[in-house]
């Protein structure tokens, strides 16, 4: 930094790490902030709307127009009109439209559109499916065992395993009779099975876009996290030149992951509709539609097997997870890369074997959600060190305190922790403020027939893509000088409530040293933002603020020497270096640190460049007649390496617990025969106000290096991890139930109950049951 | 047919079915779309405005019903030039995240701080119990709801 820079930025404090006020925030609570469906309507729009299969899988053998319904002014798209019926993703495998086969409940078969509202909705009656129904594939377990083949050759999506210590064998069959030994060989051996269920997203804000064509090519407007991925797959299904395609974010109302994948789908939809109608084409679900048709967070079966030594070091691990992929691929690979490269958790292990599975099932495509198979992996080792502890008659936390992984430790991919590991600390913080310990010694209290218990967990998140992703994305931001000396930000991450736009202009501020209202930020359109990469992965910050950090350094450095060269003010010198120069803007472009290295053949290396990590813990009050669940307090300690903007650092934290607590507790996408029986916001039910405890969230700092504003890791995921362990915890200390399985529902309490299925019913050394349920 | 109404302060008319939802009543002839639709059944809220100073759902109501009645949105909570207390404290203590939630419960909010100044943080989540927020985790919406009761009522400082 120069000395003009550093007099520049020394004259007013920094805005990394205060609490400015979010940039897009009077927008928002004025009512004036422009959601996709709150876009003017232009001349000759139309409604699109979606016929879709009622059955969850079956030939398509023919669709018929009611020949009864005026037609005249609808416009129809099927398969057959389709030159590409690809949704390109990962791979191509999804058709745009069901041609013959029916996949999943809710797949598109037919599009519709017509200025009328009213019409449409009677247009989609009008549609008759001839359907031949077959017998669907609902179950993973079964869809695994080859029942009928469904998907490929064997209903596989992706299999791949990691392999440590004893068990670091090519061959699978010899790993997997090494980490028998290895486990059968240890003084404790503990063996469990722990179910996840579906979840929706619910952004309260439904999905939908606006398309229109033009001489340009095709413009689509609408609720999205990452225009690029909508982009891709415009360009392949309607073959059409990069530059002819323009994808637009309008003010997005949460996406969770939601609005990943998922808005490729409505957005070619609506496309072409548009293409084939001649006019712009507004394309919004209703909440039902929404819930039914779109992703949902993959459910999983993790079997674990593990060896510990007495005195409670921890020694070998052995998982399978199985992950329910629905009808089609989409992201499910690298859903399930993840869960399993978080499923050993924040622990140190000798020898590990995890053996991960997806499979097909004739359910529609599961997708991204925050967290992304990490919840759901962790959900099942961190019940089952609760199993562990109660086998060796240890609080929980003080087994899980003994073998927690340090700086310097290994983790299940053999990467070695070089810093930025402020777990311990998250741990103690959050016992402390919670309470727990003196909590957790009393026996549960019981008055009346309510007991209240506390529960901890403790986990990790690794921020940004998996291993090599980052390197092969190589995301670029661009900064423009703008004449005043201001600046403006050019990324194609979303602000999707996170806070990007305010964090990334309080990054650009202080690297550029010049004020927040400075800096300005450029909508994410793909017509005038480079890629930076996609709005996931916990990476918007840690990977993409860094660039913009760099961005913004590097444009205020001309402009310093400019000053240098000639004098006066910042603002001056800013206007003389863009009449000589008429553009000035830095163009960067990712850097992954040097020593990163991954391979993805054998699941070896640095997964994750660093690691979020948190301890949460839940304190819960139980019905004993109902066993109905409240939570009464929830605690969270974070390590976030440097929060760059407290107060939205701490919202992500809280938006995500309640998400996890929800999930534990309530949420539930209840099946039959592959339709969803609570489509609606009605019957499928998210916490209120009034459910949500008072959270209490402590912010722990312990810098990566490589990190942006002195150290920031990503945040967005990590908080959606730790919840369900913790209430079941806190549940299992109230009334003794062990639940393996989630939604901890009244009903499944019961179950347990009444059958004593749960291990801790038989209770453990200094962990006594209230007496109210014994006998 | 025309229905006369008294929307955030001022006369309009509206020529149409009597049935026409409220909610889209506001999003379109009348120009307020700061009123959101989540669900169209009553369930999440964001479509929540004041009816003669009363909360209520405007997927729920229907024009018709309005005739003669006094209607406020999130647009008449502030004016163009400087945000409302309310609305303020929502943006300075992370009320408001993605945002869609914030109009209904900006509505509620003002609903209860008009009927009670002070209010428990109990009173607050109760009146903001049908307003459903999926960002939040609604803590610090709590917390804007009390900062704009302590500044209105002359605590700020
Ligand atoms: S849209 Fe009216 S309550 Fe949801
Ligand atoms: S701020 Fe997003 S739903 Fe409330």
């Amino acid at each position: 930094m120069t000395t003009a820079a550093q007099n520049a930025s020394s004259a007013r404090p920094p805005f990394i790490g205060t609490n400015v006020p979010r940039t897009d925030g009077a927008s928002k609570v004025t009512g004036r902030a422009a959601y996709v469906d709150d876009l003017p309507h232009e001349p000759g729009e139309l409604f699109g709307a979606t016929v879709r299969s009622p059955v969850p899988r079956a030939r398509l053998r023919g669709i018929t127009l009611d020949p009864a319904f005026d037609w005249s002014d609808v416009t129809v798209v099927r398969a057959s009109d389709l030159a590409v019926n690809e949704v390109q993703c990962i791979s191509a495998e999804q058709p745009i439209l069901a041609a013959d086969q029916i996949r999943h409940a809710y797949e598109p078969v037919v599009l519709l559109a017509c200025a009328d509202k009213r019409k449409l909705a009677q247009a989609v009656r009008a549609v008759k499916l001839d359907l031949e129904p077959l017998t669907p594939v609902l179950d993973p377990e079964q869809s695994f065992a080859k029942v009928d083949v469904i998907w490929g050759e064997d209903n596989v999506h992706k299999r791949f395993s990691i392999t440590k210590g004893r068990a670091d064998l090519p061959d699978p069959a010899g790993s997997a009779a090494a980490i028998e030994a290895a486990i059968a060989s240890c003084e404790i051996v503990v063996r469990g099975r722990y179910t996840t269920h579906h979840q929706e997203q619910l952004y309260i804000e439904p999905q939908g876009v606006i398309a229109r064509w033009d001489d340009k090519g095709v413009h689509v407007t609408g609720s999205l996290q990452c225009p690029y991925y909508v982009h891709k797959a415009l360009v392949h299904g309607f073959d059409l030149a990069a530059d002819r395609v323009h994808v637009t974010q309008a003010v997005t109302g949460g996406g969770f992951g939601g609005k990943e994948e998922y808005p490729s789908v409505i957005a070619l939809h609506a496309a072409l509709l548009a293409q084939k109608s001649g006019k712009p084409v507004r394309m919004i679900y209703d909440r039902k539609e929404d819930i039914e048709a779109t992703t949902k967070r993959h459910p999983a079966i993790c079997e674990i097997t593990s060896g510990c030594d007495r005195d409670g070091t921890l020694r070998a691990l052995s998982i399978r997870i199985l992950m329910d992929g629905g009808a089609y691929m989409t992201l499910t690979p690298v859903v399930l890369s993840r869960g399993a490269l978080h499923a050993a958790g924040v622990y140190r292990w000798d020898d590990v074997r995890i053996d991960a599975i997806a499979v097909a099932t004739n359910t529609p495509p599961n997708g991204a959600f925050r967290g992304f198979g990490a919840p759901q992996t962790i959900w099942a080792i961190e019940r089952h060190l609760d199993r562990v502890a109660e086998e060796l008659g240890r609080d929980p936390m003080d087994l899980k305190a003994q073998n927690m992984l340090r700086e310097g430790d290994t983790t299940a991919t053999g990467q070695t922790l070089r810093g930025s590991v402020g777990v311990a600390e998250c741990v103690d913080k959050a016992l402390t403020a919670s309470g727990y310990h003196d909590k957790r010694k009393a026996a549960p209290v019981v008055r009346g027939r309510v007991a209240r218990g506390i529960g901890a967990s403790v986990f990790m998140h690794g921020a940004g893509f998996t291993g090599s992703g980052e390197k092969h994305l190589k995301g670029r931001v661009a900064v423009d000088l703008l004449p005043g000396g201001r600046l403006r930000i050019r990324t194609a991450s979303t602000d999707i409530g996170q806070g990007t736009e305010t964090v990334f202009r309080q990054i650009a501020a202080d690297a550029a040293g010049v004020r927040l209202e400075d800096v300005d930020f450029a909508v994410p359109s793909t017509s005038y933002v480079p890629d930076s990469g996609p709005t996931v992965a916990s990476r918007t910050v840690m990977v993409v603020g860094g660039i913009v950090e760099r961005a913004a350094r590097e444009v205020a450095a001309r402009v310093r020497a400019e000053q240098e060269a000639s004098g006066g003010e910042f603002t001056a010198a800013a206007d003389r270096l863009l009449t000589k120069e008429r553009e000035v803007t830095a163009l960067v472009q990712y850097e992954h640190p040097g020593w990163v290295t991954w391979d993805d053949s054998t699941y070896k290396g640095d997964a994750y460049p660093v690691y979020g990590y948190a301890c949460d813990v839940a304190e819960v009050e139980v019905d004993l007649d109902t066993l109905e669940v409240t939570v009464t307090g929830f605690w969270s300690a974070t390590d976030v390496g440097k929060a760059i903007h407290p107060v939205m650092c701490k919202g992500q934290i809280e938006g995500g617990s309640l998400q996890a607590i929800g999930w534990a507790l309530w949420e539930d996408v209840v099946w039959k025969n592959g339709l969803i029986q609570n489509p609606r916001m009605t019957n499928y039910i998210i916490p209120t106000a009034l459910d949500a405890p008072p959270m209490h969230v402590d912010l722990v700092e312990a810098p990566y290096a490589y990190g942006p504003g002195g150290g920031a890791k990503g945040v967005g995921e990590l908080p959606m991890d730790g919840g369900a362990p913790a209430i079941a915890a806190a549940v299992e200390h109230a009334t003794g139930i062990f639940a393996r399985d989630l939604p901890l529902l009244p009903e499944r309490l019961l179950e347990l109950q009444t059958t004593r299925k749960g291990f801790g019913a038989k209770g453990a050394e200094g962990d006594p049951k209230p007496q109210a349920l014994k006998g | 047919m025309k229905i006369t109404l008294t929307l955030n302060g001022r006369s309009r008319e509206v020529d149409l079915p009597p049935l026409v939802r409220l909610l889209d009543a506001l999003r379109g002839p009348l120009g307020l779309p700061g009123t959101k639709e989540g669900c169209g059944e009553g369930e999440c809220g964001s479509c929540t405005v004041l009816l003669d100073g009363e909360p209520v759902n405007a997927c729920l109501v229907s024009i018709g019903q309005c005739e003669g009645r006094a209607v406020t949105t999130v647009e008449g909570l502030s004016d163009a030039t400087h945000l409302g207390p309310l609305a303020r404290c929502f943006v300075d203590h992370g009320g408001a995240q993605c945002g869609i939630c914030t109009p209904g419960m900006l509505i509620s909010a003002e609903a209860l701080l008009a009927r009670r100044p002070d209010p428990s943080d109990e009173e607050i989540r109760e009146a903001i119990a049908g307003n459903l927020c999926r960002c939040t985790g609604y803590q610090r919406i709590v917390d804007s709801i009390r900062e704009a009761a302590r500044e209105r009522a002359g605590g700020a400082a």
